[in-house]
């Protein structure tokens, strides 16, 4: 696994966590911590410390991005920005949830996360909207776009490595 | 730029399942004569939970591409969901406020002939009725006042990251609230009102389980409080509260059976559209219990 230091690379986008006291209103405030293994206030400590567990840590993707934690930390620490970048160093290095591959590839075939199917077409026609919308569902040459730039953008790598 | 210029967002999740969503935000943008257009040639916003999480300068750039269609045409981009809210509002701000970042991103964009140039805002139709319309403006063109008791779903990103958003206080906001309350009906307060429907951050698609956990406390709260159906703004949370519904009925043996409607939904009622005209019909929740209650009231006007 490649060398990647956590606290510096929060530093570069404006997450400096080292200004944590480890007080716990992020994990007291998080909905996820209510009902799964998710404690925020130790992903954060695990990050300062460079503590690379939490790269292959399955608790890292059970935060919903809700900002609560961000909202209410009284350090004004960037939280959710930050586990955003702790996801992206992840997925760089490796790991990424066998779900979170199907819906990458959905995009790079579909130009959606969530692509049409026969039962919404029929939906549609019953409301008396076209059955295709006016997106890349319906116009070729627009997804060939979407693919060029998820090309350029080497996202199809990124997504394709073998855990 | 116009505020009055529209492109209409439709993201995946609407357009792709839930049409009905679609439809009644057609109805009440021609209802209240606002100048729209659907925008051309859109692809997921990207989402924000999964796309983001994964690689910020693909996020970006497909994000840069939808902003730079509506660009283009000259027009404010106009969401109806908080997932494409956040994430094209986010990715706008990123680029507007970083010429490293945009220059980035318009090296990937010169490939299929784009520019990102920084030209527009990005709206959602909550923060948009409430600034541009106002309650009161919105309740002098109601024509059926609804009398719903409704438990408000605001959903996270529309209202935080709060330094990006600045819709105030996000505790105990209030804009959405008058918005319900202009159509006749009652929002009521209920525990953890503003807590997540368990759908973002890639919950939902990777750990199904664990956010159907948060969606059925949620669910219970409101339950407990009685009311005759839940309002939201966010496909996505949308999803959860009504298709979450059926999943919990088939786990557990829970049944909520709370309609779940889009504000637009709601408020296509108010204005005298049908369930079917605005696809309520179409949830996972069918409740006959509501529809007679609205049957009633428009009876009785």
């Amino acid at each position: 696994m490649p060398e990647s230091d956590l606290s510096e690379e929060l530093k570069k986008t404006g997450v400096d966590i080292l200004k944590c006291m480890q007080c716990g209103v992020c994990s007291g405030s998080c909905p996820s911590g209510r009902q799964m293994s998710l404690n925020i206030r130790k992903i954060i400590k695990k990050a300062y410390t460079n503590d690379k567990n939490i790269l292959t840590d399955k608790d890292l993707w059970m935060c919903t991005t809700c900002y609560t934690c961000q909202e209410r930390c009284p350090r004004g620490i960037k939280i959710v920005d930050g586990i955003y970048k702790i996801r992206t160093v992840a997925v760089r290095e490796g790991t990424m949830l066998s779900e979170h591959r199907k819906v990458s590839h959905l995009l790079l075939e579909t130009g959606h996360a969530v692509p049409i199917n026969e039962e919404t077409k029929q939906k549609r026609e019953q409301l008396g909207l076209d059955s295709l919308p006016e997106t890349v569902s319906k116009h070729p040459k627009a997804l060939d776009d979407v693919k060029i730039i998820l090309k350029s953008c080497k996202f199809d790598e990124l997504v394709s490595k073998k855990e | 730029m116009n505020p009055d210029k529209l492109s209409l967002f439709l993201g995946c999740i609407i357009p792709n399942r839930y049409p009905g969503i679609e439809k009644a935000t057609k109805l009440c943008l021609d209802k209240l004569e606002i100048d729209w257009i659907d925008l051309p040639n859109a692809s997921c916003c990207p989402a924000p939970g999964v796309f983001r999480s994964f690689d910020r300068s693909t996020w970006l750039a497909i994000a840069g591409r939808n902003i730079s269609i509506s660009e283009e045409l000259e027009r404010d981009i106009l969401t109806i969901c908080n997932g494409c809210y956040g994430s094209l509002a986010d990715a706008n701000n990123k680029l507007k406020n970083s010429e490293k970042l945009k220059e980035e991103t318009n090296q990937h964009l010169k490939q299929i002939n784009k520019e990102l140039r920084g030209t527009i805002k990005i709206r959602h139709i909550i923060e948009y009725l409430y600034r541009e319309f106002g309650p009161e403006d919105i309740n002098e063109r109601v024509e059926y006042p609804l009398n719903f008791n409704v438990a408000l779903h605001y959903g996270c990103h529309l209202i935080k990251p709060s330094g990006e958003r600045n819709l105030g206080n996000v505790e105990r906001p209030e804009f959405f609230d008058e918005l319900i309350e202009s159509t006749g009906a009652s929002s009521l307060d209920y525990p953890d009102k503003m807590e997540c429907c368990g759908a973002g951050g890639g919950v939902r698609s990777a750990l199904h389980d664990k956010a159907l956990d948060i969606t059925n406390h949620k669910l219970s709260q409101i339950k407990n409080r009685g009311v005759d159906c839940i309002v939201n703004a966010c496909p996505f949370c949308h999803m959860q509260l009504d298709s979450g519904q059926a999943e919990l009925g088939e786990k557990f043996g829970i049944d909520y059976e709370i309609p779940v409607l889009h504000y637009t939904q709601l408020l296509g009622l108010a204005f005298g559209y049908t369930p079917a005209e605005l696809g309520i019909n179409l949830n996972y929740v069918k409740n006959q219990t509501f529809l007679d209650k609205l049957e009633e009231t428009i009876t009785e006007q």
